[in-house]
């Protein structure tokens, strides 16, 4: 019998026990890889290469705040600029005020608006179709999917901020690389109905030439109308996602402290049933040692023995949470959050790497305690 | 006969190294869900205590929220004189057109910008707002560019001391006071003049709403009714405290989220309390075997078993509360949905939330204790003697 074998036997043979301890910890590293990966897609995801090339412009004082829309043409002039797309947000409501119901809707340029979202892929002739249609309006497609829109349908949306209830044909579907929930339309449509919208613009989406300009470009368009009466405030895409979740509160000390916790309770969970299995051991690690095992060699087999537990039950938590992630980032009604969200290889290995500290952890004080037992004392035990 | 609950007292104490961390397990998965209990229940508590009942909040049909539209300043004279509003000493309605804007302040400690309310308002909105008390400074000066912080922006925030200015929209502000609510949402704002406000904002001739103080509950009932039924107006009429009820809903995140962590940290917890009982059960197969032959019969031994898994439960949500109470009355801030900004509030450790998470922990004590005390149960008295 090999030591492999001889550690994956022991592992397992109370097989409720190690049952019962691998559920646990898969339960724990499930909730654990789902913070981490949290965590990865706020504050560690860069955003894919088209992304780090687009601007987002809002009002300094806030982004309740709208612009003037001859901006546009300001900052076209600004070195490095390839396309900029007014955007406003609509905020309406579909059929009703369930956020099971709820998207995005922009009023834009349909014009330019996907000469800015590059990534976003719409038949030409769609395209062309909604541009022609000032009460049109293009989808995403897994919205599109969701609610079983067809090329042609109509929809109504109820204004909230606005005071009008736009019905718009849907004219085309557009696939982004990752779930939008939006459906974009005509801005004209909000300016004709509502006197005061007339002019405005709540974002400005700006496409830069490349990343090394998309810094010198956020500067020269604040620096441009700082001293006008709507200063703004220029940044990168990501960014501008950033500043929503911040919005929501301290998000960071808040999956922190849950990774902790979960670490935390891992751990006891794991001590507890290493000092179980050890102590029922006595006699066994007596024996050992009168084959002629150094207190080495058995610290290191009960180690391993807890690490393996460990692992088998962080492999499936991982597991687990890739499902639970995937699931996730599909399911409308859960709001931009989850949105194109996935486990990455990193934080799985670091999820892997958790649980195999876990174990060690967990494993050190009762292995060593048998390691340095006596022997006449531990043949004596009964147990 | 029942076996006496000494017996499992004893045996948890006489097994303390196994009892301990069992029950530290469950008391941190109980600390995380009161943890997150508590933030919404402070939460209900700052929402709640914002809305006054004789208070009716007017904005425009369809708005779901003050910050959305507004309505031309033609009106406010009509919803002045509607019948049932209150007078204050001078014989005038108490009645307060308003303005709520959002501005971007640096947080104190560093950790990014955050989006706050200012709201604009008239004198009589002081006056219809009498939980507001100022506790340094005075109030703004009609006119003026002078603003009052709420007392979560003044302890949240840097600039937010009286003397202070703040800068935001077209200039500069004097921060002239400071007002305390009772730890409502209102705490989280900032106060000026509402036509300060809105030519700073570019909204003059119109507000986004206005509060109407009714003499009594039945009257702002009846008030909120002539609002929204008045065809030329256009407007709709809501109880403050029906509006800040609905505010609640920010908490759907946490909520959400909390309910999910704390359910799978109590499958995790369930399962290590169920390893614990399965080896208490095997520890002493001898002597539950003894206590067959005395007499007691099985079901006494299934109930004694489970009543020592609630009883480590039990344990594990005391040391589980006890560890949160140093955080009782933290405060931190969420992003409302509706407002568009940070509202402040506490974490809130109620009774209610206390009987709560006792109850989640003997849920979890049953959930990881039946399936093991059953199995002592069914223990063969004969084998289990022999082993």
């Amino acid at each position: 019998m090999t030591l492999t074998r001889f550690v994956t036997k022991s592992a397992f043979r109370n097989k409720r026990r190690s049952l019962l301890t691998v559920l646990s910890i898969t339960f724990s590293l499930l909730l654990l890889t789902l913070m981490m990966t949290i965590w990865h897609s706020f504050y560690l995801d860069k955003g894919s290469t088209q992304s780090a090339l687009r601007l987002i412009t809002r009002h300094r004082v806030s982004l309740t705040e709208s612009m003037p829309v001859y901006y546009r043409e300001k900052m076209r002039t600004v070195p490095g600029v390839v396309a900029v797309a007014p955007t406003q947000w609509f905020g309406g409501l579909y059929k009703d005020d369930k956020p099971d119901n709820f998207f995005a809707q922009f009023g834009t340029d349909p014009a330019e608006i996907f000469k800015v979202q590059t990534d976003f892929k719409i038949p030409d002739d769609q395209l062309a179709a909604w541009q022609r249609d000032q009460a049109g309006c293009v989808v995403d497609s897994e919205l599109a999917k969701k609610y079983g829109w067809k090329i042609g349908d109509r929809i109504v949306i109820k204004g909230t901020i606005f005071p009008v209830d736009p019905e718009l044909t849907i004219r085309g579907i557009f696939t982004a690389p990752q779930p939008t929930i939006t459906v974009y339309f005509n801005y004209k449509y909000v300016e004709e109905a509502v006197p005061f919208a007339k002019g405005h613009a709540g974002t400005f989406n700006i496409l830069a030439d490349s990343p090394e300009n998309v810094p010198k470009i956020a500067a020269a368009i604040d620096a441009m109308f700082h001293n006008s009466p709507e200063p703004t405030k220029t940044e990168t895409e990501k960014a501008f996602q950033l500043g929503f979740i911040n919005s929501l509160g301290n998000v960071k000390a808040f999956i922190l402290s849950i990774c902790f916790a979960v670490v935390f309770a891992t751990l006891l969970v794991s001590a507890n049933t290493m000092a179980m299995s050890i102590r029922e051991r006595t006699r066994e690690v007596a024996v050992l040692k009168t084959l002629g095992f150094t207190r080495q060699s058995i610290l290191g087999l009960y180690v391993s023995e807890a690490i393996t537990v460990a692992l088998v039950g962080g492999f499936l938590g991982c597991l687990l949470a890739i499902g639970l992630v995937s699931a996730m980032a599909k399911a409308p009604g859960m709001g931009f959050f989850f949105l194109g969200m996935k486990v990455t290889i990193p934080t799985f290995l670091l999820a892997i790497f958790v649980a195999g500290m876990v174990g060690f952890l967990s494993a050190i004080l009762p292995a060593y305690h048998a390691a340095k037992l006596d022997i006449v004392e531990g043949l004596r035990h009964i147990g | 006969m029942a076996i006496p609950i000494s017996y499992n007292i004893r045996n948890l104490k006489l097994r303390k190294g196994l009892t301990i961390m069992t029950a530290l397990g469950i008391a941190l998965t109980v600390t995380t869900a009161v943890f997150l209990m508590a933030l919404l229940a402070g939460l209900k508590k700052a929402f709640m205590a914002s809305g006054d009942p004789v208070n009716v909040l007017v904005m425009r049909k369809g708005s779901t929220a003050e910050l959305s539209g507004g309505f031309d300043a033609n009106l406010f004279p009509t919803l002045r004189t509607l019948p049932g509003i209150a007078k204050d000493a001078q014989g005038d309605p108490i009645a307060s057109g308003e303005w709520v804007v959002v501005v971007v302040l640096p947080r104190k400690d560093g950790t990014g910008e955050v989006n706050v309310s200012v709201r604009g308002l008239m004198p009589a909105g002081l006056t219809l707002r009498p939980n507001a008390r100022l506790v340094e400074g005075r109030w703004f000066t009609p006119g003026q560019r002078e603003i009052v912080v709420g007392n979560s922006i003044h302890k949240r925030f840097s600039g937010a001391n009286v003397g202070d200015t703040m800068d935001f929209a077209k200039g500069q502000w004097k921060v002239v006071g400071v007002f305390d609510s009772g730890g409502t949402a209102y705490d989280s704002e900032l106060w000026g003049d509402v036509n300060q406000i809105a030519a700073d904002f570019d909204r003059q001739g119109g507000f986004a709403s206005a509060y109407l103080r009714a003499t009594d509950p039945v009257a702002a009932d009846a008030l909120k009714h002539r609002v929204s039924d008045d065809q030329r107006l256009k407007l709709e009429g809501t109880l403050e405290t029906e509006y800040y009820e609905k505010q609640t809903s920010s908490g759907g995140p946490i909520k959400f989220i909390g309910t999910f962590v704390a359910i799978i940290m109590a499958i995790g917890s369930s399962f290590a309390a169920m390893n614990t009982m399965y080896a208490a059960v095997a520890y002493r197969s001898k002597e539950i075997a003894t206590l067959r032959i005395i007499g007691f019969s099985r079901p006494s031994i299934l109930a004694s078993f489970v009543i020592e898994a609630l009883l480590l439960s039990l344990l594990g949500a005391i040391v589980g509360i006890v560890l949160i109470l140093p955080f009782n009355g933290m405060s931190t801030g969420i992003g409302n949905q509706l407002t568009f900004s940070e509202t402040v509030f506490s974490l809130h450790l109620t009774w209610g939330v206390a009987l709560a998470a006792v109850i989640f922990a003997m849920v979890m004590g049953l959930l990881g204790g039946f399936a093991p005390a059953w199995h002592a149960a069914r223990q063969d008295i004969l084998t289990s003697l022999r082993a």
